[in-house]
């Protein structure tokens, strides 16, 4: 991508962002009440979002050539376990990040 | 009255001020060790200012120029926010300007807080509620900016650090598994999009796989529905 690309694409992110944010505040105004199918959107889209996004992480990891995705498994399952074992968020993430990084740099290099 | 409306305010955004500064650092690190310039995070922290989003931006914008696949992976990762605005609807009606802002900066956590907590008496919920925005602002700004300055000073092997946003999402992933009644919509967002990786490959299975969520969660909304009625409401 060349820079003005960037800088339409990151444009566009935040046009999103924005609409997503004030598309109540036009929509529906006092009085009205929210569409049911809505809310239900609302309730259940979040619990959908966050395992698409996970699978988009890790869309170019190859499975049927070396490391064959180890790197990820493991430091994946190290942040589960991290996480059922402290509960610390940000514990979790740094403490994966730092085992998937000495992963990749030393192990299976 | 500034002031101490500022002064309620900040002790509630503590530990956002932890949580941004950390993330908003790792973002930054791990932007410019993709080779973007030094001042994007900062760009991008007051621009786009979704936590979650940014950490995708970066792979978008490492990816082929796609304005529409960009624009509806923004509405389908922030769509939530959608929630946040329908619950504060009637806090923010009649601020005026302020509002815009405080619209613009309606985050997560920023959600969690003027919506679930009350200033001291004496202080104006809606200047409490503008220091809370603001100050939200400001730590994910200052974080991102430190990681942007970091990122691009420090020279240490960066290789594996993207890995951030993924255990980002697995935690986030986590937190839903546990908290909601209905595990459903969590196993349908990991199997669909692998399932459209396997059929339209890494390129190409997003706009797949949010239309099969979408189409998924739609037809299963009465028995969703009724697993939901036990819940308390958001």
């Amino acid at each position: 991508m060349t820079l003005t690309q960037q800088l339409l694409t990151i444009a566009v992110v935040a046009l999103g962002t924005m609409l997503t944010r004030f598309l109540p505040f036009l929509v529906f105004t006092k009085g009205k009440p929210t569409p049911r199918y809505i809310q239900y959107l609302g309730k259940v889209l979040p619990g959908a979002v966050f395992g698409l996004l996970i699978v988009y992480c890790l869309k170019n990891v190859t499975l049927l050539a070396a490391p064959y995705g180890l790197p990820e498994a493991i430091a994946i399952l190290a942040v589960i376990a991290v996480h059922f074992w402290k509960k610390q968020i940000l514990l979790s993430i740094a403490g994966g990040t730092v085992l998937y990084m000495i992963l990749v740099q030393f192990v299976f290099v | 009255m500034n002031t101490r409306a500022l002064r309620a305010a900040f002790p509630h955004t503590l530990p956002v001020f932890t949580g941004y500064v950390v993330l908003g650092i790792s973002y930054g690190v791990l932007i410019t060790s993709q080779g973007f310039p030094f001042w994007m995070p900062t760009l991008t922290s007051l621009t786009v200012f979704a936590g979650s989003m940014e950490f995708v931006l970066v792979n978008i914008l490492l990816g082929a120029f796609d304005l529409l696949q960009a624009f509806m992976m923004t509405l389908m990762v922030n769509a939530r926010h959608l929630f946040y605005g329908i619950a504060m609807l009637d806090q923010y009606k009649s601020l005026g300007l302020k509002k815009l802002y405080m619209i613009f900066g309606l985050t997560d956590e920023t959600f969690s807080i003027v919506c679930g907590m009350e200033p001291p008496e004496g202080v104006s919920k809606s200047k409490f509620m503008l220091f809370v925005t603001l100050l939200d602002h400001s730590y994910w700004v200052l974080g991102c900016t430190l990681g942007g300055i970091f990122g691009s000073l420090l020279r240490f092997n960066t290789k594996g650090i993207d890995f951030a946003m993924t255990a980002m999402f697995v935690v986030i992933f986590l937190e839903h598994w546990q908290k909601e009644k209905s595990r459903v919509p969590a196993v349908l967002g990991l199997a669909l999009p692998v399932g459209c990786l396997l059929i339209f490959g890494a390129d190409s299975f997003m706009i797949p796989a949010m239309l099969a969520i979408l189409a998924a969660l739609t037809i299963l909304r009465k028995p969703l529905e009724k697993a939901a009625e036990q819940e308390v409401l958001l």
